[in-house]
């Protein structure tokens, strides 16, 4: 019965989530990021009303400090105490804002001393994400909501990724939500399922990958984390996860000044990308990029399968020829595939 | 000429709207505005009337079509004209993938290029693509014709049955029993007539033919290895 209904969940996913990513080129839409983002994401409900998430990447911390997305079920949680706590262990400075059910940490602590400190001190906290400027928030409930609860409408930045979910591989819950962290202001949102996820997140774990859910995204992300980890650049092990990963995929990939995305050999989820002289977008379906300036007038196209496309400023090239930086470049126009 | 504007009256009272005009309506011409990548636009229409979709459409726009011609100033989403019985749907732009799948009459002129499984399991449609296709089309295609005037994808025609394929670029690899075939006079008469109907100029001359090679479809025992 659990294979008929593994089936099930097969076909159904050709119907599922919807993700949707935003670029800007032109400075002067800075501002607007959170504004233009919205509709985008809320027109992608109708593929994924269970849930949703979306990473921001905005005010950068200085150097040698990291910011850490935290959540958890409650919105009453005592954020301030975990911080306390932080810095009498790490004797160091850290500073921590709630937001719903999400706190901001920044601290001076090494970034994976922090991390292993997080997960010893209360299991109920979980990390969705770290870096030097992304944000990551995923809750349960409608895209809309979500986005209201995180207070995004208002978000300044340059870029934004977000996905909208209709569970099909495991729960609906924030832990199984995307965006998934993939390390160091990277994360990843996807769009199918993966069929070999259950083999591939056990290999994982014995190279010593830890996991937060059932989620087979999450395998996704963690095969590109462990990728990473050894220093591989994200266009290779972008390449490698086309061989290792069985199933659909369209993947975007959040990084620390652009995004990338990839799909499957056979191209099974749709994509379509648009780009104007203002902005780079890529989503699910156009209707979710039809609200943009310009739409109607830009250059639109499906990419390619098995293909990697990369967009952002110099260091975004420079992270899919070299292992991952986590220094912020200072922004330059371009946009390259 | 009647204009509907899709963000203010919304999808289901203009589909709502042109489903229930009589064959014998004096309201032919129709302009669709703000179109803005909905989906199902213009669907299962049934008398022969004109739709201009102005701007980008959705998936399944003029989807189960008949009799009706549909013109999207613009680019198509996935499964435009799908199912189509009768009738012609124009894309300006460019289709997304399985353009035209599973149709079973009438012609979808693509003036752009398609994307992946262009004509799948198509039964009866007349397919023309002014520019290239993807990935597997012609995956299936039981019936009709399909003219690409660009280039076709990896595994054309795969599995395919009964559908005539004409190709005037290059074929990066045909699909399980596909094979090119002969073009004969007939086949040249019925490409420069399909070229002509569709408004595109391009000599039937430099295309070549392929189709199926019969060896899957029918179950011979003597064929078994090859299933």
């Amino acid at each position: 019965m659990i294979g008929f209904i593994d089936q099930i969940d097969q076909l159904l996913s050709f119907a599922m989530c919807g993700i949707a990513g935003l670029y800007l080129k032109n400075p002067d839409l800075f501002s607007s990021l959170g504004k233009l983002f919205k509709p985008m994401l809320i027109e992608m409900t109708s593929r994924g009303p269970d849930s949703a998430g979306i990473a921001i990447y905005r005010n950068p911390v200085a150097a040698g400090n990291t910011k850490f997305s935290l959540a958890h079920d409650s919105t009453e949680y005592d954020w301030a105490s975990l911080a306390k706590a932080l810095d009498a262990e790490l004797k160091g400075s850290s500073s921590i804002t709630r937001i719903d059910t999400h706190a901001l940490l920044i601290s001076d602590g090494d970034e994976s001393h922090v991390k292993h400190w997080l997960s010893n001190y209360d299991a109920t906290v979980r990390l969705v994400g770290s870096g030097n400027s992304v944000e990551i928030y995923k809750e349960t409930g409608l895209p809309e909501d979500v986005y209201a609860r995180f207070n995004l409408e208002g978000a300044a930045g340059q870029h934004m990724i977000g996905h909208t979910r209709m569970a099909t591989e495991s729960a609906v819950t924030s832990a199984g939500s995307h965006p998934f962290a993939t390390g160091a202001d990277l994360c990843l949102v996807h769009n199918g399922s993966l069929s070999n996820h259950n083999r591939l997140r056990e290999e994982l774990k014995r190279k010593g990958v830890s996991f937060g859910s059932e989620n087979d995204s999450e395998v996704a992300a963690a095969y590109l984390t462990w990728k990473l980890r050894q220093g591989i650049p994200l266009k290779q092990a972008l390449e490698d996860a086309l061989k290792d990963l069985d199933g659909f995929f369209t993947f975007c990939i959040g990084t620390s000044d652009g995004f990338a995305v990839v799909r499957d050999p056979i191209a099974c989820k749709h994509a379509v990308m648009a780009e104007t002289d203002d902005w780079v977008a890529m989503a699910t379906e156009f209707r979710a990029i039809a609200t943009l300036p310009g739409a109607d007038t830009a250059r639109i196209w499906e990419p390619k399968p098995a293909t990697v496309y990369a967009w952002g400023n110099e260091s975004v090239n420079a992270q899919m020829e070299a292992p991952i930086q986590s220094s912020v470049e200072a922004p330059s126009a371009g946009a390259t595939h | 000429m009647n204009s509907l504007d899709l963000q203010t009256l919304g999808l289901r009272a203009i589909n709502q709207k042109l489903q229930s005009l009589e064959a014998k309506t004096n309201e032919r011409e129709w302009t669709i505005t703000n179109p803005m990548g909905q989906h199902a636009i213009a669907c299962g229409l049934t008398v022969p009337i004109e739709i201009t979709v102005d701007g980008h459409a959705g998936f399944y726009c003029a989807g189960m079509n008949q009799e009706a011609t549909v013109t999207i100033n613009g680019h198509a989403g996935v499964g435009v004209a799908e199912n189509m019985m009768s009738g012609l749907v124009r894309v300006k732009g460019n289709a997304s993938q399985s353009a035209g799948a599973t149709a079973h009459g009438g012609l979808l002129v693509i003036e752009g290029d398609a994307s992946s499984r262009c004509g799948i399991s198509m039964k009866g449609i007349d397919i023309v693509v002014g520019g290239s296709v993807g990935h597997m089309s012609g995956f299936m295609a039981q019936l009709g014709h399909m003219v690409i005037c660009g280039d076709a994808g990896e595994a054309l025609g795969d599995s395919i049955y009964e559908a005539k394929l004409y190709v005037a670029g290059s074929v990066e690899s045909l699909g399980a029993d596909c094979i090119e075939k002969e073009m004969t006079d007939d086949h040249m008469n019925t490409l420069a007539g399909l070229l002509e109907k569709a408004g595109i100029n391009k000599d039937a001359h430099s295309f070549r033919r392929y189709g199926s090679a019969r060896k899957l479809y029918n179950f011979d025992i003597d064929k078994a290895d090859a299933y």
